[in-house]
């Protein structure tokens, strides 16, 4: 205290008359704070007026009803009984969705996680919902996938080797058998292009329920007897597995064009790029693959199906399609690689122009179009496939005033992104969804001059699983481009065909309607065969709104 | 009084105009997040290279270990900048900014070959703008000045009060 005294009284001498004390004269210098402080409050201030307008501007972009959140099955419903028809690759994974998988698989995953324990594959796979069901029955016609089946159904612990299982499911060798079960409820269908509608019209004759691969059917003929059939039977759920339905980003994306966000729209331009063999339908050879563990007669098709097919293409005078080689000869290329013939596939129109066409049907309900045009070739795997790797389709849609392009090829796989292209703004979709503001807009032309849009620039940026919409800023769009952030919705990641399976199942208890059933599928089915017919006999398909048949002028 | 009056006025302007611009520095990082909804550190963290990148990315796996990293950086960073322009416990500010800046720079070193998500705005070897900080913290900290021009002054007298 005598010390501070003393301080005043000396740096008093030199002006006594101003009796100014230490402490003040401290706190008049700390009083420095104040304008630095103001200037800070002010440049927040400005800041936040500026960022809350370009929000603003992005209002338009806000909704309101999210998708419907994950309701969680109830721990008393009744066991569904499930049989399995089909455990080659898209059934393995249709099982693992469901939560079952051969203890082997169990293992690899486990190897993973201590390989990389970053790696969650393992914990997501134990931590999935028990969707309650139990797998009465599996068949396949190669003895090594049937069996494999049988482990899956059985490891209802999602144990690896040595572990507890529960009940073998049966094992059936023909799928007419299973269906005649009386310990099956509904079935999921994952066998080759060539049986889906068959095999989907006997289960449904049969009183299942159905989930069946995409896409629906092989022939144009049974594509119509299967909807009359599942229309017949309104008390069986069908679903057609396209699990891109399960899309978050995609119903945000039915929500901005729904409030003309993008204006009219005339383009949209869809696409798969793929480069490597497996890409390309090339699969590995089954080391225990043989006549012997091989139902090959099973496998050539149901008669009627392949008597509709060869009509056509007798008819069409396509027949240098067919084959080459005869459909009774035993061929371990043709079992495991049936994608690359006509004779069992539906090639790049039924095997991914359907999940391109559906993500568009499912966020424009575009329909059928009035007319479609392909053209191709077999330009790269020059291996004896007769379905084209690089295939063009261009599909109009006359009512609408707007065309859909689809354009692929199995030798590149450089990204590209869906885009839907209207008057104001094109809009690219993927698991996220990017706006991008068109310099000549109308609706957005007072925005554009004002400053407040930058057309040209991804203006809106929709990330699913993140709360807050907001206007992109370039921090955003580099981890999003990157995909390093929200591969994660709330801390935890969905499969969609896990999705889309439980989905089907829950209507199945419920008695609703699943999100991709038989008019969705028809329309799938037919775009998917008037794409295919244009790329075979060369010229453009139409479609006969009033008579529903596909025409060649 | 002794020991700081010992500056000169232009040292004592150019040491507090230092500590005005690191603790507005500060202050503005933080307020930036305080009134961005929902910042996480989540992306900056997942992005950090070299030794310590496994701590880092650590953090972001446990939801609430990531909300106490959030809050941390989001409250810290603000007190820190007060701290450092007001002059007020300023020591505590220093340890705070050092401490904040050494995780800065070790979570995102300039290494030879580490390539970040976020662009830099210039080029660096080692030697980044967070460690040049840090040493201008340690220069201020070891030539205090908030005892000449600040609250820290109004502390000192109330305790010898």
């Amino acid at each position: 205290m005598s010390e501070g005294k003393n301080d005043i009284q000396k740096e008093n001498v030199n002006n006594p008359e101003k009796k100014v004390s230490q402490g003040r004269r401290d706190a008049l210098k700390a009083m420095v704070a104040v304008p630095v402080l103001g200037a800070m409050a002010y440049g927040v201030y400005q800041k936040k007026k500026t960022e809350l307008n370009n929000r603003n501007a992005a209002g338009m972009f806000r909704f309101k009803g999210d998708v419907a959140a994950y309701t969680p099955t109830n721990s008393d419903a009744p066991i569904l009984r499930l049989g399995i028809i089909g455990f080659g690759i898209r059934g393995k994974l249709l099982m693992q969705a469901l939560g079952f998988a051969t203890p082997d698989y169990v293992e690899n995953l486990k190897e993973q996680e201590r390989i990389d324990p970053e790696n969650t594959r393992y914990r997501d796979f134990l931590a999935q919902e028990d969707l309650r069901i139990e797998i009465t029955a599996v068949c396949d016609i190669f003895d090594a996938y049937g069996e494999d089946a049988v482990r899956a159904g059985s490891n209802v612990y999602r144990e690896g080797k040595n572990g507890r299982y529960g009940r073998e499911p049966k094992r059936y060798l023909h799928y007419r058998d299973l269906l005649a079960a009386s310990d099956v409820d509904a079935v999921v269908i994952a066998a080759p292009d060539h049986w889906h509608g068959t095999m989907a019209m006997d289960a449904i004759k049969a009183g299942k329920h159905v989930y069946v691969e995409k896409p629906m059917t092989w022939t144009v003929p049974e594509t119509y007897a299967l909807r009359a059939v599942v229309k017949e039977n309104p008390h069986l759920v069908f679903q057609l597995g396209h699990q891109n339905r399960q899309i978050e980003a995609y119903e945000r994306a039915r929500q901005i064009i729904e409030k003309g966000l993008l204006g009219k729209i005339t383009l949209i331009e869809t696409g798969t790029n793929r480069n490597d063999p497996n890409g390309a339908w090339v699969y590995p050879i089954h080391e225990k693959a043989s006549r012997d563990t091989i139902d090959w007669k099973q496998f050539e098709g149901d008669p009627e199906r392949i008597k509709e097919y060869m009509d056509y293409m007798t008819s069409a005078g396509v027949t240098k399609y067919v084959g080459p080689e005869p459909r009774d000869k035993f061929s371990l290329e043709r079992f495991f690689r049936w994608r690359c013939w006509w004779d069992y596939s539906t090639g790049l129109s039924g095997d991914l122009l359907t999940h391109e066409y559906d993500a568009m049907n499912q966020i424009l309900h575009l329909g059928i179009p009035s007319s479609a045009s392909s053209s191709g070739g077999v330009y790269f795997f020059k291996d004896g496939r007769t379905v084209p790797d690089v295939l063009q389709t261009v599909f109009e849609y006359k009512e609408k005033d707007l065309t859909m392009f689809y354009s692929a090829t199995l030798a590149n796989q450089f990204k590209r992104t869906r885009k839907i292209m209207g008057h104001d703004a094109t809009m690219e979709v993927g698991n996220t969804l990017t706006v991008t503001v068109d310099p000549r807009s109308e609706q957005y032309h007072q925005k554009i001059e004002q400053g407040i849009i930058k057309p040209g620039e991804p203006f809106y940026t929709y990330v699913p699983g993140q709360s807050v919409d907001a206007v992109s800023s370039a921090t955003e769009r580099y981890f999003l481009e990157r995909g390093l952030l929200y591969s994660f919705i709330d801390g935890k990641r969905y499969n969609t065909t896990f999705l889309h399976l439980k989905e089907w199942i829950d209507c199945i208890r419920n008695g609703k309607q699943p999100s991709c059933g038989i008019d969705q599928g028809f329309e799938e089915a037919i775009t998917a065969h008037m794409g295919t017919r244009a790329y075979l006999e060369g010229r453009t398909m139409y479609w006969d709104k009033d008579k529903e048949l596909i025409t060649r002028e | 009084m002794k020991r700081v009056s010992q500056y000169s006025k232009p040292q004592i302007y150019s040491l507090l105009t230092l500590r005005l611009f690191i603790g507005w520095y500060f202050l503005y990082e933080g307020l930036a997040k305080v009134f961005t909804p929902n910042w996480s550190a989540y992306g900056y963290l997942i992005d950090s290279k070299g030794i310590f990148a496994p701590f880092f990315v650590q953090l972001t796996e446990n939801p609430a270990v990531l909300s106490v990293v959030n809050f941390i950086n989001i409250w810290g960073l603000t007190l820190v900048g007060l701290s450092l322009i007001l002059g007020l416990f300023n020591k505590t500010g220093y340890i705070g900014a050092i401490l904040f800046l050494l995780m800065f720079y070790l979570s995102h070193p300039p290494l030879l070959y580490a390539k970040y998500i976020l662009p830099t705005e210039g080029s660096y070897l080692w030697i980044d703008k967070n460690l040049i900080m840090l040493a201008a913290v340690v220069v201020l900290m070891l030539f205090p000045t908030s005892r000449i021009i600040g609250f820290d002054s109004l502390l000192i007298r109330k305790k010898k009060s």
